[in-house]
């Protein structure tokens, strides 16, 4: 008698109760996720919650930040602006002209170590002002050609310092290889020459696996216009580590790239003489040259920015924990109290 | 008391095509068939009511419960006990040929009117005659093609598809532009690949689907069909079916084109057929094979003939043709043809001829679908779009100017820079090197920073909208239009499908005395209600072989409620062909000749048959509303008994019921014959037929005797009162459009507690415009009045005094469309209730269209009907039910539902847990892509405004698409706020979406704030930190993009209301995927940033940046939330907490109403 009559309809309201099979149904398949239903957690930012959230970043953070702080502070750093000074006196009105003629530009620094610094000590010159992340400097490489000596010939990206004017590729081509830095040091402590190790500054991946081993310079530097420092022709890519360190872009404009390092501690008191050759043109855009010497800690250089940060982060939140907790005491709140819900608080009105 | 328990059965949909009748049954639920035959000797009025059982329990027997009552409710028919049937033969032969074959001439469903058939316009088959019929190859074959693409085509034609969406031109525009070599920010394969990623997903997508349909094509079209040819029917193949060949069909099987039925296994040409895959109704429709043609054997002679048809049309409730057969001409209606999709029932087999094949049959031309409504998700994207292009400008813009005031300042020191070398002195001659000026350069500094920052238009949101979609909606309209409606038109309140006859045991005695003038009264009633119609009854076996029943299938639950309601007082319909019905008349059968049956049509309002009775005479037996019978009655018949009907009718429709009156007359032999000769002319008439029809029916209905009157209940379904209540307490206004008569409205009204005895009614009745304005400036100045007296009384408080507006569909035609529509307007804005009734189809449309044209309110159409299609269309979500009254509003609307009650999860669950979710996630998404897009636009500031980014181009493309993608779909499409318990249990929180809580300006602002803010921090920490430093751009770009990344998905996580596994998955799973993708990126040799994130990583500096960052980004956002939460708590807010913490104090404060929850749910 149930209705599994072909034509009692199916589908109408109240079916789904109807004992008798259905037919055609397009019930979809149940299953959890369409419906909805998986299990699910909901919490909710209850007092409790809040202060020791508040209290746990402010307990993590303000060790970090006082740690961060003290191991910026352990760093020892001389750094010594150059650029102006490096400039004979009667060839300060115009020093680009004399950047860029022959002229003797080698120049005498004196350094003095104010607290004993511990080796290795990184010599790092620093540049200000040089947009080494500029759009048309950052593309100018080929780094394919760096990395094979097959695609020699693939320059497109780095014109107009791409091939010479006979044709011939330039390796390593583009504006950035170009403009390599050829500043040099020399370190003397009580006339004793300090020996820096220039082995080992750049990255091992990029000396492995991105500048060939068999990629030589080529008709490098043979342009009219010298950009920087020229390579030896004999040695490999892989070796050239000042290219290495200088074709890793900086990523802002003031920015400082690795010299070498010192692997010998220097005392207090210390008098380094610097003696430098004053090659490199910053002056056609007013950008500044520092001559930097500085140890090291576990966070890196000398910067308390990431000490006083923390340190702010950390103390904010413990102020926010105990005015929470304040608040909470002072005038606390029934959680999930219907009386709260607009409708009973002004009856009638919505 | 048998009879009692006889014949309850369940009613089917019916087809539209009868929006008019002036019982519509909006609610057609329980049934009250009642004599309203004046007694001039007994006090019978009051008991002759055959009164509804409202209550289920109660009723005897089977009928127990309503839930099994639809499965066991069937008559059963004595067939097999040999009561003696009196075989009545109407004497003259000819009658045979006059048949129902009017049928289907006016109703015309969604069609409007119908011309005749020009001979241009018309298509000629030449039955049995395939060869001549195509010779002009004219006709399509039956082979059928839904999918898309072939092979070959696939790429062009979906690439073109594609295309069509204005954002993927963006895309497209923006990856064209990257390829220019001046402008090439981007590697090239980097700024083609969110493109090629949209595109490949949508075509994988595009392609499976079309795949799916081939299949499903090729299946269909090698299906065998049996054709006729070489003079016996042989087995083809469906897509070799020609048009004009004659096919047969047998029982259950599916129709392979449309065909023009010509003879069937019922010797009176009738067969059935069930249309569930064209419309989805799912009873059985009647067909006809012609008369002329059912005799002839194809087999045995051969059969010629020409049909004259409509070209192929989408209407599949209209077909207008002609044959030419033996001389004779005949003109073919909608019910003489059977279309393809349809399975042919309770037909043994049924021949006919092909006139439309493969895709120009109606059920291909339907197949496209209506187009959709443009959801309102599209409009709040599309703003989010325009706020995000011109944010993108502006960055642009000050990136440019930037950049052009840099090259001013430094314009003497180009030519000589390491990294803006103006001249090239590579060559002999010294020339400019890319450098175009001062204007073009800015121009490109312009377009390259629309590249670099694109992000900003999200492309995955696209994806995510894709996904979301298929995920919500089956295809049709998308969830989040449900958020935040204010006026709902609700349109009748909707039926129950069961039909309960209480059958009162004095009126069937009485019709049992069959030889008083009363008893011939009755019998006459109950004739007229078992015949006066086009029910059809099935015989339905059952298990036990002894045991037949009867179902009775028609289109219109009306009919079948009064045909049951016949059977009950022993008036049974039995079988019914296009010639004659038997009824069993208290266990005995009658048999009927039909001579003619006028349909039901709009203008008259009623349907007639005319009917050789077994006693010889001809007898019209009329039904139609009250207003068209009263005009046809005799006027010379007995007044009281008009006067005692009228005040019956008045008392019924104000209970609720809807009424018919029924009407009859015996015709004289020249009476009949003079009509006989009309109708045949009318019905074979080329020109105009339903016109002529109409009057020869006008003619034939007159001078009525009233034999009575019936009044049917339309039930309200379970919980609509329930379910009006919440919507009223959700703010949501709630309107009544009805056909129903004011009196019926009103009482259904006070039923479903939309109207209650505390509110004012304003009605308004009018008949000219001038009276509309007056009624409508007192009603307006009643309505200040009330306020203002309220106002004094409450001392301001807001007990408003609530009004209720009723107003009738003449009314309504004076002021639609009129200047008069504003204070109707104005008035109706400030009632709590209006109810609508008497109103045509188009006024409801008119109605939807006041409310949206004035306000930005969201308006919502829900109805069961086809006239109720226009106003669902209108609506800006369009709800069909689909219940007795047929699939057109289903079809036609957003969404389906069963049953009025699920409007109630519908709005309260679905609109709030979707509105919630869009508005958060259209914060998020700009939040997401402003943060990124800021940190790349800091660094510009750093390069010389050069648009140099430290981040990859790679992970800037794989930002919006693997980065940070999934969380926003996970959370976008599980994420809820409330459960659905708390959010049926206070209707109230609904009204957060229309206070707009979840999205609002103050929100927008507060969050660019807080946008702001994190990008600030997660650009400048690394910044100080590694301020002169030796670290290069891919090092840092890596820990920019790190910290964006895992900055954007805590963030949301921070938001999220319920953790599933899944939002597990996607949020912590995001962050790594980012890792993975950045250490893949850097382990590419070839890029310049190769290995830069392992050295960075090795570094203790760089975790402790992405700490910091991480916390101190966050902490604004947090704070403010928890502050938020915590002390300016909104009702979500209070809500949630009492869900996570059982409150049970709502005892306590026992003066706090709550409302019931009337749908438990089933977690």
């Amino acid at each position: 008698m149930n209705s599994s009559t072909p034509s009692s309809s199916a589908g109408g309201p109240g079916s789904a109760e109807s004992a008798g099979p259905r037919r055609n149904s397009k019930r979809p398949k149940y299953s959890r996720f369409t419906q909805q239903e998986l299990p699910a957690c909901k919490p909710i930012l209850t007092p409790k919650w809040v202060i020791s959230t508040f209290l746990l970043v402010s307990v993590v953070f303000i060790p970090i930040g006082v740690v961060s702080l003290f191991a910026s502070r352990d760093v020892v750093e001389i750094v010594d602006r150059y650029e102006n000074e490096c400039i004979p006196l009667n060839s300060r009105n115009d020093k680009v002209g004399f950047i860029q003629s022959s002229q003797d530009k080698t120049c005498n620094r004196t350094l003095r170590v104010p607290k004993h610094m511990k080796q290795p000590i990184y010599v790092y010159y620093q540049l200000d002002n040089f947009y080494q992340n500029h759009r048309r400097y950052v593309k100018s490489r080929s780094d394919q050609q760096l990395r094979s000596p097959g695609s020699e010939h693939d320059t497109s990206p780095c014109s107009p310092e791409d091939s010479t004017s006979d044709n011939r590729p330039i390796v390593p081509c583009g504006l950035i290889a170009w403009s390599l830095f050829n500043d040099t040091y020399g370190f003397t402590r009580n006339n004793q020459q300090l020996t820096i190790n220039k082995r080992g500054i750049s990255w091992k991946s990029d000396r492995d696996r991105k500048f060939g081993k068999n990629v030589f310079p080529k008709n490098f530097q043979n342009g009219t216009l010298r950009g920087g420092a020229s390579l030896d022709p004999s040695i490999p890519l892989s070796e050239q580590e000042d290219l290495i360190v200088w074709m890793r872009t900086a990523a802002l404009p003031t920015f400082r790239k690795l010299y070498g390092k010192i692997e010998v501690d220097l005392q207090a008191g210390d008098v380094i003489d610097v003696t430098l050759q004053n090659n490199y043109n910053t002056y056609s855009f007013n950008g500044k040259k520092k001559l930097v010497l500085s140890t090291t800690s576990w966070l890196g250089g000398k910067n308390d920015f990431v000490g006083i940060a923390y340190l702010t982060v950390g103390g904010l939140c413990f102020f926010l924990a105990m005015v929470f907790m304040l608040i909470y005491l002072i005038k606390p709140r029934q959680l999930g109290d219907p009386t709260y819900l607009s409708w009973n608080r002004n009856p009638g009105g919505h | 008391m048998t009879s009692q328990q006889r014949p309850l059965l369940i009613p089917s949909p019916r087809t539209p095509g009868k929006e008019e009748l002036p019982y519509t049954p909006v609610l057609g639920d329980s049934l009250i068939p009642v004599s309203s035959y004046p007694k001039p000797s007994s006090g019978m009025d009051s008991n002759s009511q055959i009164e509804i059982n409202e209550n289920p329990h109660q009723v005897p027997g089977f009928i127990r419960n309503s839930s099994s009552q639809r499965s066991i409710s069937s008559i059963q028919s004595k067939t097999s006990s040999g009561h003696s049937v009196r075989e009545v033969n109407f004497s003259e032969t000819s009658m045979k040929t006059v048949r129902h074959g009017s049928r289907g001439a006016d109703s015309g469903g969604l069609s409007t009117s119908y011309k005749e058939i020009s001979d241009e316009d018309a298509r000629l088959v030449y039955v049995n005659d395939p060869g001549r019929t195509n010779e002009k190859f004219e006709f399509t074959g039956n082979s059928i093609r839904t999918s898309k693409y072939s092979v070959l085509t696939f790429l062009p034609r979906n690439l073109f598809e594609q295309f069509h969406r204005i954002a993927y031109i963006y895309f497209l525009v923006i990856a064209i532009l990257n390829q220019l070599p001046q402008l090439a920010v981007f590697g090239r394969e980097a700024s083609v690949m969110p493109l090629a990623f949209v595109l490949f997903v949508t075509a994988i997508k595009d392609a499976y689907e079309d795949y799916r349909r081939h299949r499903s094509d090729k299946i269909e079209n090698n299906r065998l069909a049996w054709v006729f040819q070489d003079d016996k029917f042989q087995q083809k193949k469906w897509k070799d079916i020609r048009v004009g060949e004659m096919i047969k069909v047998s029982g259950n099987e599916t129709l392979p084109c449309d065909m023009v039925l010509l003879s069937t296994s019922d010797t009176t040409g009738v067969a059935y057929v069930q249309t569930t895959n064209l419309d989805g109704e799912s009873n059985l429709k009647t067909r006809y094979a012609k008369q002329e043609t059912q005799t002839k054997n194809p087999e045995k002679e051969r059969i010629t003939g020409l049909i004259k048809c409509e070209k192929p049309n989408r209407n599949i409730y209209g077909f207008q043709a002609n044959m030419d057969i033996d001389g004779k001409r005949i003109s073919l209606g909608p019910s003489n043809v059977i279309l393809r999709g349809c399975e042919l029932k309770n037909t043994e087999w049924a021949i006919g001829v092909a006139v439309y094949a493969g895709r120009e049959t109606k059920a291909m031309l339907n197949n496209s679908g209506a187009p959709s409504k443009r959801s309102r998700l599209e409009s709040h994207m599309n703003r989010e779009i325009i706020f995000l292009s011109i944010f993108l400008v502006t960055l642009c813009t000050i990136v440019c100017i930037c950049h052009g005031v840099w090259l001013r300042r430094h314009k003497d020191e180009l030519d000589l820079m390491q990294f803006y070398r103006k001249k090239d002195y590579s060559e002999p001659e010294v020339e400019n090197y890319e450098y175009y000026g001062w204007g073009m350069e800015i121009f490109f500094v312009f377009l390259m920073s629309v590249i670099v920052f694109q992000v900003m238009i999200p492309i995955s949101l696209y994806i995510s909208m894709e996904l979301v979609r298929v995920d919500y909606s089956n295809g049709k309209a998308s969830t989040d239009d449900l958020q935040a409606e204010y006026s709902v038109q609700a349109d009748g309140m909707v039926l129950r499908p069961k039909m309960k006859v209480k059958v009162d045991p004095e009126l069937l005695n009485l019709s049992r005395r069959k030889h008083t003038d009363e008893g011939r009264h009755i019998h006459d009633f109950f004739v007229a209600l078992a015949a006066c119609n086009t029910i059809v009854p099935l015989t339905i076996d059952t298990s036990d072989p002894s045991v037949k029943l009867i179902e009775y299938q028609g289109e219109s639950p009306d009919e079948q409620a009064l045909v049951y309601a016949a059977a009950s007082y022993g008036f049974m319909l039995i079988e019914r062909t296009s010639g004659h019905i038997v009824i069993e008349i208290q266990g005995e059968k009658q048999r009927f000749n039909v001579l003619g049956l006028h349909e039901f049509d709009s203008d008259r309002k009623r349907m007639s048959v005319i009917l050789g009775c077994p006693d010889k005479t001809v007898k019209v037996f009329v039904k139609g509303a009250d207003t068209s019978m009263f005009g046809v009655i005799d006027k010379s018949s007995n007044m009281n008994i008009v006067k005692a009907t009228e005040a019956h009718l008045h008392s019924y429709s104000s209970k609720g019921l809807r009424t018919l009156v029924i009407g009859m007359r015996e015709l004289s032999a020249s009476e009949f014959e003079q009509w006989q000769s009309s109708y045949e002319s009318a019905s074979t008439a080329l020109m105009g037929r339903a016109a002529l029809l109409r009057k020869v029916a006008n003619n034939i209905e007159n001078h009525l005797n009233i034999l009575g009157a019936s009044g049917i209940e339309d039930k309200l379904q379970d919980g609509v009162p329930e379910a009006i209540e919440s919507l009223r307490m959700a703010g949501i206004k709630v309107w009544v459009l009805t056909g129903d008569k004011q009196e019926t409205a009103i009482s259904i009204g006070y039923s479903s507690k939309l109207l209650t005895s505390k509110m004012t009614q304003i009605v308004i009745n009018n008949n000219s415009k001038e009276s509309c304005r007056k009624s409508l400036e007192d009603a307006l100045l009643l309505c200040k009045k009330l306020t203002t007296v309220s106002h004094a009384t409450h001392g301001g408080s807001t007990a408003e005094v609530s009004l209720a507006l009723i107003i009738d569909g003449t009314s309504l035609v004076y002021i639609l469309d009129t200047e008069l529509e504003e204070q109707l307007f104005e008035l109706a804005s400030k009632c709590a209730v209006v109810l609508c009734c008497r109103v045509a189809p188009l006024q409801k449309a008119g109605i939807v269209a006041l409310i949206k044209n004035r306000t930005e309110d969201m308006t919502l159409a829900i109805g069961d009907g086809a006239n109720d299609v226009s106003m669902i269309q209108k609506a800006d979500v369009g709800i069909g039910i689909s219940g007795q009254e047929g699939r057109q509003a289903v079809m036609a609307s957003d969404f389906a539902m069963g049953q009025f009650r699920f409007l109630v999860p519908l709005l309260l669950v679905h609109g709030h847990w979707n509105y919630q979710r869009m508005s958060y996630m259209i914060l998020y998404n700009f939040y997401r892509n402003a943060v990124f897009v800021l940190v790349l636009f800091w660094y510009v500031l750093f390069t010389g405004f050069t648009l140099t980014t430290a981040i990859t181009d790679w992970s800037t493309v794989l930002y919006s698409v693997i980065y940070t993608s999934l969380p926003t779909i996970v959370v976008g499409i599980l994420d809820k706020d409330l459960s659905r318990t708390t959010l049926l249990k206070y209707p109230q929180l609904y009204g957060s979406g229309q206070r707009q809580e979840s999205y609002n300006s103050k929100l927008f602002w507060v969050m660019i704030l807080d946008t702001l803010w994190q990008s600030i921090a997660a650009f400048f920490v690394p910044l100080f930190a590694y301020w002169e430093s030796d670290v290069d751009g891919s090092s840092i770009g890596d820990l920019w993009t790190l910290a964006v990344v895992i900055m954007v998905n805590i963030h949301l996580a921070m938001d999220v209301f319920r953790w599933y596994w899944i939002t597990h998955a996607a949020i912590w799973g995001s962050i790594i995927a980012t890792f993975i993708c950045i250490m893949i990126i850097d382990a590419i040799p070839v890029l310049p940033g190769y290995w830069a994130f392992f050295e960075i990583a090795d570094t203790k500096l760089f975790w402790v940046c992405l700490l910091g960052i991480t916390v101190g980004a966050l902490l604004p956002h947090f704070v403010v939330k928890a502050i938020v939460q915590y002390y300016t708590p909104n009702d979500l807010q209070i809500a949630r907490e009492a869900e996570k913490f059982q409150n049970q104090r709502v005892l306590r404060h026992s003066q706090i109403e709550m409302n019931p929850i009337f749908d438990p749910p089933r977690t």
